[in-house]
């Protein structure tokens, strides 16, 4: 397994991707960084970038790089290793790569520069997006044989959960606007992981007080102990079953 | 050595492999035909387990396959194309290949001087031409002693000189009684390296025996044609079979 690892992330490592990546996200911190002088402003832009750039690139370099990566799994597959191994050992290799691009190009400015605690809940929001994303990406090149059909059904994921879900929420909320709707709003915010980063980071920002009373009602529950170990938990459970599932798919697939 | 017990596998609809049962012992070397899509490359890949059957089981040195890895490691594997990696180099992809098999510290590296390949240990895979990929692909599959070697379709694409090197090869480590599976169209080898025949028909196995054997049945005494006549057998006794999409 960690012959494997260490291969994939050798080859993962040396592409070009990674460094403009990692050079990316560099940059666009310092900027941010140049701009505000205001901590809570630099979280705030940094959190936009997280919910919609990182879960994008994510998914679409996971795709590709389980597509590049065809030949090496082939051959993988003809030696004497296991087969979940070699799965695991190609998604590691892109989850390792997604978070160290995050932890160099947003990391390393944020410990030159100072930083919130709220700013390493951040981190760690992207990380978790990144894996929660790489594994939809995954799962979505498993079950199918086709390059481009998988990064389309990728790229539905993030549309998805980046913009139509939190339309069909604002519907929701409006159509059924008589009704007191706080614990429903919750169950649906559980059930998309970019939401779960983004109130796990609002939280953080103590800018809820400006969301009115459901804001009030969301601290109170995210800011207890037991909404953030729930919130945690579900984030979790995001990042884990996309893995497992598309693992099981890959252990039966024909090469 | 290995037995292929009512292996069914369907590509979408179409039923590449239907009941199969083959036996393959040690010693013997087995010449796989068929015309294209009779399920050849399909049913190599099953015994790798690159491809899992709808059912039936397949057992290599008296134990099933099913979710089993360590059995490979006993199998030299030649692919009909070799896919590699590009931007790896030769000696790094044989490094990395010894890596996989920690338990073996002696390799036959016979082939690669004999293709003089030790002098191209530098080279990317992806600046190859596909003879020297087929070169490579070779050295892999004679590298770690195995037992088993399953080739498919191994001179294809290299020159006469390395064809020569690695049919003298395939000979040697036959005389020691090693377990051969080679597929291939070039009969004219087949006969030079085997000793027995399986012919494939629409992913049912038509024929299997030894090649003597194949002669008598068919009354002739060259391999080729011998073979041909068994085509033309097998084309007769399904006259009216669905359209082939293979």
């Amino acid at each position: 397994m960690f012959k494997l690892l260490k291969y994939s992330l050798y080859d993962i490592v040396k592409s070009r991707f990674a460094i403009l990546y990692t050079l990316f996200m560099v940059l666009v911190t310092v900027s941010i960084y140049q701009i505000s002088e205001d901590l809570s402003k630099v979280s705030l832009s940094l959190l936009n970038i997280m919910l919609m750039i990182v879960p994008l690139i994510s998914a679409v370099f996971a795709t590709t790089h389980f597509f590049n990566n065809l030949e090496f799994t082939e051959l993988m597959l003809a030696q004497p290793v296991k087969r979940r191994d070699v799965f695991l050992s190609q998604l590691l290799a892109v989850i390792i790569m997604l978070s160290l691009a995050i932890l160099i190009g947003i990391g390393l400015p944020m410990a030159i520069w100072g930083a919130e605690s709220s700013l390493l809940v951040l981190l760690a929001a992207g990380i978790a997006l990144s894996i929660v994303f790489a594994g939809l990406a995954f799962l979505a090149s498993v079950l199918t044989r086709d390059k481009a059909k998988a990064i389309g059904i990728t790229l539905s994921f993030w549309i998805y959960f980046s913009l139509v879900y939190d339309g069909l929420v604002l519907y929701v909320i409006y159509s059924f606007a008589d009704y007191p709707l706080e614990k429903a709003t919750l169950a649906m915010v559980m059930l998309n992981p970019v939401d779960l980063a983004r109130i796990i980071m609002l939280m953080q920002l103590d800018i809820s007080a400006l969301m009115g009373y459901t804001g009030a009602f969301f601290q109170q529950f995210f800011g207890s102990a037991k909404g953030i170990m729930l919130t945690s938990g579900v984030l979790l459970i995001w990042m884990v079953w996309p893995v497992l599932l598309s693992m099981r798919i890959f252990k039966k697939k024909d090469f | 050595m290995i037995s292929v017990n009512n292996i069914y596998k369907k590509f979408g609809s179409l039923e590449v492999l239907q009941d199969f049962n083959l036996n393959f012992e040690a010693g013997i070397s087995y010449a796989m035909m068929g015309p294209n899509g009779s399920g050849k490359t399909t049913l190599i890949k099953t015994i790798l387990g690159m491809v899992i059957p709808d059912s039936g089981d397949i057992e290599v040195q008296g134990k099933s396959i099913k979710g089993e890895f360590a059995y490979r490691a006993n199998i030299g594997y030649m692919p009909q194309i070799g896919r590699y990696p590009g931007n790896i180099k030769i000696g790094q992809l044989f490094r990395m290949m010894q890596d996989m098999r920690p338990g073996i510290e002696n390799y036959d590296m016979e082939l690669v001087r004999n293709f003089g390949l030790d002098e191209m240990m530098d080279k990317p895979m992806h600046t190859l031409s596909g003879g020297t990929r087929q070169k490579v692909s070779a050295c892999l599959a004679f590298m770690f002693h195995p037992v088993i070697y399953i080739l498919d379709e191994p001179t294809a694409g290299l020159d006469p000189m390395a064809v020569e090197v690695l049919k003298n090869k395939i000979k040697k480590e036959r005389d020691q009684g090693k377990l051969f599976l080679i597929t291939s169209h070039i009969l004219s080898e087949l006969e030079e390296l085997t000793t027995h025949a399986i012919y494939l028909y629409e992913g049912k196995v038509f024929f299997n025996n030894s090649i003597e054997e194949l002669k008598e049945t068919t009354g002739e005494t060259k391999f080729s044609t011998a073979i041909a006549r068994l085509m033309e057998w097998s084309l007769k006794k399904q006259p009216q079979k669905k359209p082939n999409h293979v």
